[in-house]
């Protein structure tokens, strides 16, 4: 038995080794199951036990494997390229008036996508203004102040927020959010911030407000389990170090901890936005769908993920199905650019070693 | 001073009181403003904690309220029954939606893991840094902009909408997702058991498939079924791939009902009697999902796992 402890790039002559394979039965199974049937037995074993001689089925299967990973590239150029060769149309025919114009006239085939710009971009603000201070002060309560019995728990019914699809929370927010807003909040909203003319008008319910909450609600868990990690990841002796100054416990997470975390924060908050951005669903069933730039919150709007999924499979003529793709074009493209920004904010702080899920 | 009150005992207010006035000497208690902002802060934490949590138990509250009623024997074998006729039920939805995740995961499973693969074992050099953003890319684009691209690319060619369609759109979104948590779990088996792999003197793709694989197995499954999880409930790319269909379907060149899309029609219709069959699909829909990432989560808090 005591050649086989020889290193295996040994080359020595074949007739030289012994058989140290026979003492493992299963091991030998495994060298020999891929070696050509012609070959003799003992032949086999004896080349079996050559180093290379796995070469083949070893260059095979890291073939395949890096098959697969290509068809991820493969996959997000043939996105990229549909995207752009079917909006081609569109994109000749308004250049970048598409983006300023708000006309969106498919009987007359003019098309202007800045409500939907408009729609999209304050319903994401708005989610954001609500649901970061939320998702911050949860993260803080998860990992500062949650009694150890409690952490667990919690953090797993704030990831089970992110597993509610989002048709699920459309259909909670149209039959249940939508009918507080109108009898409730917005009617409180407009007594007492009336003035600012962002809360005035008629109380529908259904609004950009409504979606804004709708769409907090969804983002909270990726921005708190960002958070978290970030959290998770200062280091223990900042907190001894804030708290042996003096500090209270709040002064020591706002010193020693949110100011060690904030580039990370930004980064969650960031990759938040990018999947406010690209919500469809939801937001489709309380935003109220009219192509209108309005100033106050209860009126209703249109985002450029809602008009793609109301209006693209209806589309009539190559004109209009040309434009809904550049809208889709210009989504995709935003989103790029949000969530490269995120994970290199995210990946900066816990040197990639967070689980960035969105 | 400190070291000594330290020593004998004393609390940590009582140090922070002392450390604050070194001049003063004696224990001085933290100053009411700040003793006041501590409080207000920690406040804050544990009502954000309570206000994320509302909108969570609310929301299953309600499905549970309204939608047990309407889950019945009919719902879950019957098809849908014309508006203004009671009845029917969604039975052809959920064998749709088992069809097209049959799909989504035959595309999604192999492609995801293999690329998870070539990341942890191949990829540690600059075109795996590549694949990693570009893996991460596709998990950040909209799931209504891979509707499109699936539909210009598969249905326009096919002439018209289909399950298959429903599937590839699912199962491109679920590879990012399968292949980073495979990757990610196979850098937690230690090299050691790879090396002794080596020494043994089994390939590498043995080694891969047979050891390392099955030593990061758990976390690999979570993964998979979290990305299962995750599409389950997608609608918005099914709108124009699978389409939707009132009638059984089990073809795969067909459109297709799914669950969602089939909870979406009715949710956004003016028909009551749709609204409950809407309340009874989503409970039918979370009930899925959240038992598929519960038992996840139970099974692999047991196993070697932890906390994957």
């Amino acid at each position: 038995m005591s050649d086989s402890v020889k290193p295996m790039n040994s080359r020595e002559p074949d007739a030289q080794l012994p058989k140290p394979v026979t003492s493992m039965p299963s091991l030998a199974k495994v060298d020999a199951g891929h070696r050509a049937h012609t070959a003799s037995a003992v032949l086999q074993k004896i080349r079996t036990s050559r180093p290379g001689s796995s070469r083949v089925p070893d260059q095979v299967f890291g073939l395949i494997i890096l098959l697969s990973a290509i068809s991820v590239f493969a996959i997000v150029v043939l996105v990229v390229w549909e995207l752009v060769s079917k909006s081609q149309l569109s994109l000749h025919q308004f250049g970048l008036s598409f983006f300023y114009g708000h006309d969106w006239d498919p009987v007359n085939g003019n098309f202007g996508a800045l409500p939907f710009i408009f729609g999209t971009l304050v319903s994401s603000l708005l989610a954001l203004v609500l649901a970061v201070p939320l998702s911050v002060g949860v993260a803080v309560f998860i990992t500062e102040m949650c009694p150890q019995s409690l952490r667990a728990i919690i953090s797993f019914l704030v990831e089970l927020l992110a597993a509610i699809p989002s048709v699920v929370y459309g259909l909670w927010a149209i039959f249940v959010l939508a009918p507080l807003l109108r009898v409730y909040v917005e009617p409180f909203l407009e007594k007492t911030l009336g003035w600012t003319g962002l809360f005035t008008g008629t109380p529908y319910g259904i609004g950009m407000l409504a979606a804004g909450i709708i769409l907090a609600i969804m983002v909270v868990p990726i921005i708190a389990s960002i958070t978290r990690e970030v959290l998770t990841a200062v280091p223990q002796n900042q907190r001894e170090a804030v708290l042996a100054l003096g500090a209270t416990r709040w002064e020591m997470i706002r010193v020693g901890v949110l100011r060690n975390a904030r580039i990370g924060i930004v980064g969650g908050i960031i990759l938040g936005l990018g999947r406010a951005l690209g919500e469809t669903m939801a937001v489709t069933m309380v935003i109220g769908n009219t192509p209108q730039i309005a100033k106050s919150l209860f009126a209703p709007g249109y985002t450029m993920a809602s008009v793609i999924a109301n209006e693209f499979s209806e589309a009539t003529g190559d004109l209009y199905l040309s434009a809904l793709v550049e809208i889709g074009l210009a989504l995709f493209l935003v989103t790029l650019v949000v969530n490269a920004l995120a994970r290199l904010l995210v990946w900066s702080i816990t040197g990639g070693t967070a689980r960035v899920r969105a | 001073m400190r070291w000594l009150a330290c020593w004998c005992g004393a609390s940590p207010a009582e140090l922070r009181g002392s450390v604050l006035n070194p001049s003063s000497g004696a224990t001085q208690s933290v100053s009411l403003y700040r003793r006041l902002v501590n409080q207000g802060a920690t406040a804050f934490a544990i009502l954000a904690a309570i206000l994320v949590l509302v909108p969570l138990l609310a929301i299953f509250a309600y499905l549970v309220i309204k939608g047990i009623g309407s889950v019945n024997l009919a719902f879950l074998t019957q098809t849908p029954k014309p508006p203004g006729e009671a009845g029917g039920g969604m039975a052809n939805a959920i064998v749709g939606t088992g069809l097209i995740l049959m799909v989504a995961s035959v595309i999604g499973l192999p492609l995801g893991i293999g690329s998870g693969i070539y990341l942890a074992e191949y990829g540690q050099n600059r075109f795996g840094d590549m694949i990693r953003f570009t893996a991460d890319v596709l998990n950040g684009v909209p799931s209504i902009v891979i509707g499109i691209a699936v539909y210009s690319l598969i249905v326009v060619r096919q002439k018209h909408f289909s399950a298959l369609s429903g599937g590839v759109a699912l199962g491109i979104m679920m590879i990012p997702t399968i292949a980073r948590a495979t990757e990610e779990m196979l850098l937690m088996v230690p090299n050691v058991i790879r090396e002794a792999a080596y020494g043994l003197g089994i390939p590498k793709w043995r080694t891969t498939l047979s050891i390392s694989l099955r030593t990061a197995s758990a976390g690999v499954i979570t993964g998979c079924m979290l990305a299962f999880a995750r599409v389950a409930g997608e609608t918005a790319p099914l709108l124009f791939t699978a389409f939707g269909n009132q009638f059984w379907n089990l073809k795969l060149n067909q459109p297709t009902a799914a669950l969602s899309l089939q909870v979406y029609t009715y949710a956004i219709s003016p028909y009551d009697d749709w609204h409950k069959q809407a309340w009874a699909g989503s409970l039918i829909l979370i009930v899925l999902i959240v038992g598929a990432v519960a038992a996840v989560r139970i099974t692999t808090s047991r196993g070697m796992m932890k906390g994957a």
